[in-house]
């Protein structure tokens, strides 16, 4: 199969209009020391329908949420998404169009990346947003490289709370641009505000926490806000359960200076966690520090003066302002921001505050029931909101085991992030689970407890 | 068409959509499972509307787009092409669409398998040995491949080494992602002659730097769409000085079977699946951005990387050398279905007639072209060429943007303005091999009407677009008082 429209003889005829008689002439320019004589070694073409039959296998040995009870979270979350959602975002003016460098014809996707931006400062209540980064991890970086400005030195302090992938991302940059990290443990499943208290110092760039944190504990960041601000210090939360923004106190009203996160699971398919949609917002006066394309509402030059949407403040990015640019990203995650914006239309000022809701309820029945078994204990006390750990009184192993013949997907094992906690589980209960699906899993781990 | 108003200004107070799962489990109140004071104290003030106000209001504004599917999009260096329906289809397979990153790879076979054969199929085509899938687009490859280098120059006591070479044709993302590196950015003249680097120049800095050269970045066939045939010489004197090449894979679509950048001597390449296996743009992403390397700098990849044994597929955990992790989870999976989609339907022979066709067009449209437009470097060129508007604008004040502009007019997007930055006036065009000869015809057609508005009634050229829903925006307003986001209140002017 080719998408290739023109026959052998159109392109021959083509050819001839140049003068050449073969493809091979306009490959002469290729030098014969670097050209491949032989095909590439690869599985010859499928017809589509084959290409079908083989895909459609290769997935159905995945097991998938829409089939199999999940209570696994930890930064990637199962999300009940309208149908409406993708039906919309999936319209082909939108998949298939580029950056949109000629307003003109892009005011669709300009006005819906506008739409986002308003959509991600009333969730988080902070006053400016950009148009998406790559993930939740990387827009975190892109927050820290931000709070150490030009150069990129200095020191951070980072809360063990926060998602210990991100976390990694976090030590790679650092290698890279040659900042230092500090973590700072937990204690109970927060940050030790005393140990915070201890290593926030005059050349601290950015204090980082997680809300809710990896254990799914919600920190306390009105205690946490003065220490953050100590000095030039900025205050940067990451949010990697966006849902929790529907009855949590939204960073704006703490005092953070910049929150970030991911905010895939607002309408796009989870899809083995990315194509994800990092998100930041910030105080208006980050503004020009900002990484990323920003839509701006202007007017008409001339004509009726209309009201219409274009790229703005383009002297930050790279295609203009190269080594100088506050960050090398160009490609971003606009679909996705699409998705977004349209699943956040449709739950609306309602609807979100009883998605926060609902996870809450829902994973806090959980917890009641699990808790109530003998041997399954709470690891922390603290408060939570969709995600909670559970000490196990049998081996992982054999639990995996029993989830794997009864089809759960269980929660995350945090002894391969934890050293210490090898015993431990992290369970997420989102709006997607109905109380039958959690009184099976409680079922379930009574048996294996027996 | 008139102005379509904002999803917050439509609606009305207690209006909803979307039906929420029920709360079928006890309940407790909130201030007995959260602190009051970390509550949310108003609701977000979101839209509220109904399912059809949305349906409509997102209907129109995808109506107010234009995407491949509406038309012509000869965006240089951008590779615009169709995108096939079939792997979109495969991507939503609730197998692929529907797991989570972290469930055990016992659950998720079929995703790793995946993985596992587009990483080799894609070291294949680039002539490489390992193949990292995690970056999330061209620039993320970039830097990654910029740490990889960094990684290995320090393991062997060469940390010092502080310069990366790059051409006055690079992308933007090649100095900014330099920058983010910790690199400083030299740059390489063009030859005016070739189009290709400047031999001599080159000679200069590396007899001048040699100790100090961690990296050059190279676009081969570069921006202005031309195969630079002392590529193997640059990476003999270049590695002559212990220096790594990079590949930007952007161009990649001129190569495809033809050559491989690991023939030509490059030790990383990134790949932008987005173009060169056309997952589609989505508006300005997802992208994703493979890093292919070296033996030598397999050491230091990110983690983890699949890997095969008898009982299935497995994460092998990076090694003790790896730089750590770029992103989150493995990679815009997603992204990396439709390519690898899009590899078994071409198989290699059907990849080669890509690359071949893609050129083919390019020339073709170039050389119907010349009679009435300057082609900054004439020479026979790859997939995509670079006509400058210098005497247009020198002559009639048409600029390269007003071309541009009109071209909207006749239902086309516009080639890329003003890049690359050496040549004035760029319009650089790329029309890749998806497109019939009649949409080439068409296209050469109309342009051939704009240069001959120009000379004869240049102000139609300079106040278009005239049949597009909105005309040219202020631009110097936007950048002078920003208005990012919707406040209530805010007024919209309708047409």
């Amino acid at each position: 199969m080719s998408y290739v429209p023109n026959t052998d003889e159109e392109q021959q005829a083509m050819l001839e209009s140049l003068g050449l008689s073969s493809i091979e002439d306009l490959l002469e320019p290729v030098p014969e020391d670097v050209r491949l004589r032989r095909p590439l070694d690869l599985p010859p073409a499928l017809p589509e329908p084959d290409l079908k039959r083989l895909l459609s296998r290769m997935a159905a040995k995945n097991k998938n949420l829409d089939t199999t009870v999940s209570f696994l979270g930890a930064g990637t979350y199962d999300r009940a998404i309208p149908s409406v959602v993708p039906h919309l975002q999936r319209r082909s003016e939108f998949v298939t169009s580029y950056t949109p460098y000629q307003p003109e014809v892009s005011q669709g996707m300009l006005q819906a990346i506008y739409e986002f931006q308003t959509m991600v400062c009333q969730v988080t209540g902070l006053d400016i947003a950009n148009a998406s980064l790559y993930d939740g991890s990387t827009a975190l970086v892109e927050a820290v490289l931000m709070a150490l400005g030009p150069g990129g030195r200095g020191e951070i302090v980072v809360s063990m709370g926060v998602d210990p992938q991100y976390r990694q991302v976090l030590h790679t940059y650092a290698f890279a641009r040659g900042f230092s990290i500090k973590e700072v443990p937990v204690q109970n499943g927060v940050t030790s505000l005393e140990a915070l208290d201890g290593v926030v110092g005059s050349s601290t760039a950015a204090v980082v926490i997680q809300q809710p944190n990896f254990f799914g504990c919600v920190e306390d960041v009105r205690a946490i806000e003065p220490i953050a601000h100590r000095g030039k210090t900025l205050f940067v939360t990451a949010i990697t359960e966006p849902a929790s923004l529907g009855i949590l106190a939204p960073p704006g009203t703490y005092g953070a200076d910049i929150a970030v996160g991911e905010m895939m699971s607002f309408g796009n398919t989870m899809s083995f966690g990315a194509p994800a949609l990092g998100f930041m917002a910030a105080k208006q006066k980050f503004m020009r520090l900002m990484p990323g394309r920003l839509v701006g509402q202007t007017i008409e030059e001339g004509g009726k003066k209309q009201t219409g949407y274009v790229l703005t403040l383009q002297t930050r990015e790279q295609h203009i302002r190269r080594e100088r640019a506050t960050s090398n990203i160009c490609t971003n995650q606009s679909l996705l921001a699409v998705g977004a914006t349209i699943f956040l239309a449709v739950l609306g000022k309602q609807g979100f505050r009883e998605l926060g809701e609902l996870c809450l309820q829902k994973a806090h029945y959980a917890f009641r029931q699990i808790t109530a078994i003998p041997g399954f204990e709470a690891a922390f006390s603290s408060p939570f909101f969709d995600e909670f750990v559970i000490k196990l009184p049998v081996p992982l192993n054999k639990l995996q085991q029993r989830f794997e013949q009864a089809d759960i997907i269980g929660g995350y094992p945090l002894g391969q992030s934890y050293p210490g906690m090898d015993n431990c589980m992290l369970f997420c209960v989102t709006e997607t689970r109905t109380k039958e699906d959690i009184d099976y899993l409680v079922s379930v781990l009574k048996e294996v407890q027996a | 068409m008139t102005v379509e108003s904002l999803i917050f200004e439509k609606g009305a107070p207690g209006r909803r959509a979307a039906t929420m799962p029920s709360m079928d489990v006890p309940t407790e109140s909130l201030e007995s499972m959260i602190p009051s004071d970390l509550l949310r104290e108003e609701p977000a003030p979101l839209p509220e509307v109904s399912e059809i106000e949305v349906v409509r209001h997102y209907t129109h504004l995808s109506q107010r787009n234009f995407g491949v599917d509406t038309g012509f999009y000869p965006l240089g260096s951008c590779t615009m092409k169709y995108n096939p329906k079939l792997n979109e289809d495969m991507a939503a397979l609730p197998g692929f669409a529907h797991i989570h990153p972290l469930q055990p790879a016992s659950t998720a076979q079929g995703a790793i398998q995946l993985i596992y054969e587009l990483e080799r199929y894609l070291a294949e085509i680039a002539g490489m040995t390992r193949v990292t899938l995690q970056p999330s687009a061209g620039a993320h490859g970039e830097l990654t491949g910029l740490m990889l280098i960094k990684a290995y120059h320090q393991s062997r006591g060469e940390g010092h080494r502080n310069l990366v070479l790059i051409p006055d044709n690079a992308h933007g993302t090649n100095p900014a992602s330099a920058t983010l590196a910790d690199y400083k950015a030299v740059e390489i003249k063009t030859d005016p002659a070739t189009g290709g680097i400047d031999m001599d120049h080159l000679k200069t800095v590396l007899d001048a730097h040699a100790s100090n050269v961690a990296a050059i970045m190279l676009t081969n066939p570069n921006t202005l769409g031309l195969f630079d045939a002392n590529v193997a010489e640059v990476a003999r004197r270049i590695h002559e000085v212990g220096g790594q090449l990079y590949y930007d894979g952007a161009n990649a679509n001129a190569v495809l079977g033809i050559t491989r950048p690991g023939d030509m001597g490059f030790d990383v390449v990134h790949f932008n699946l987005h173009k060169t296996c056309s997952t589609p743009h989505g508006g300005g992403g997802p992208g994703a951005g493979p890093i292919g390397v070296k033996e030598h700098l397999v050491p230091f990849l990110p983690g983890p990387l699949p890997a095969k044994s008898e009982q299935g597929y497995y994460w092998e955990d990076a090694g003790p050398q790896s730089i750590g992790k770029v992103r989150a989870n493995v990679g815009n999976f997603g992204v990396l279905v439709r390519a690898y989609t899009y590899i078994r339907t071409h198989g290699p022979d059907g990849l080669r007639h890509v690359s071949e066709s893609a050129i083919l067009n390019a020339n073709y449209l170039k050389h119907e072209l010349s009679s009435d437009y300057e082609i900054a470097y004439p020479q026979t060129c790859q997939h995509e060429f670079v006509v400058t508007a210098e005497p247009q604008k020198e002559k009639y004040g048409v600029t390269a943007l007003d071309i541009a502009k009109r071209l909207l007019d006749f239902g086309m997007y516009a080639p890329t303005t003003y890049f690359p930055l050496i040549v004035h006036e760029a319009l650089m065009i790329e029309p890749t091999e998806t497109e019939t000869r009649e949409t080439l015809d068409y296209f050469v057609s109309v342009m051939h009407q704009i240069a001959e508005e120009a000379r004869t009634n240049p102000e139609i050229v300079q106040t278009a677009p005239h049949t597009t829903v909105i005309g040219r925006l202020d631009q110097a307003l936007a950048a002078r008082k920003p208005n990012l986001s919707w406040t209530p209140g805010q007024e919209v002017t309708h047409g």
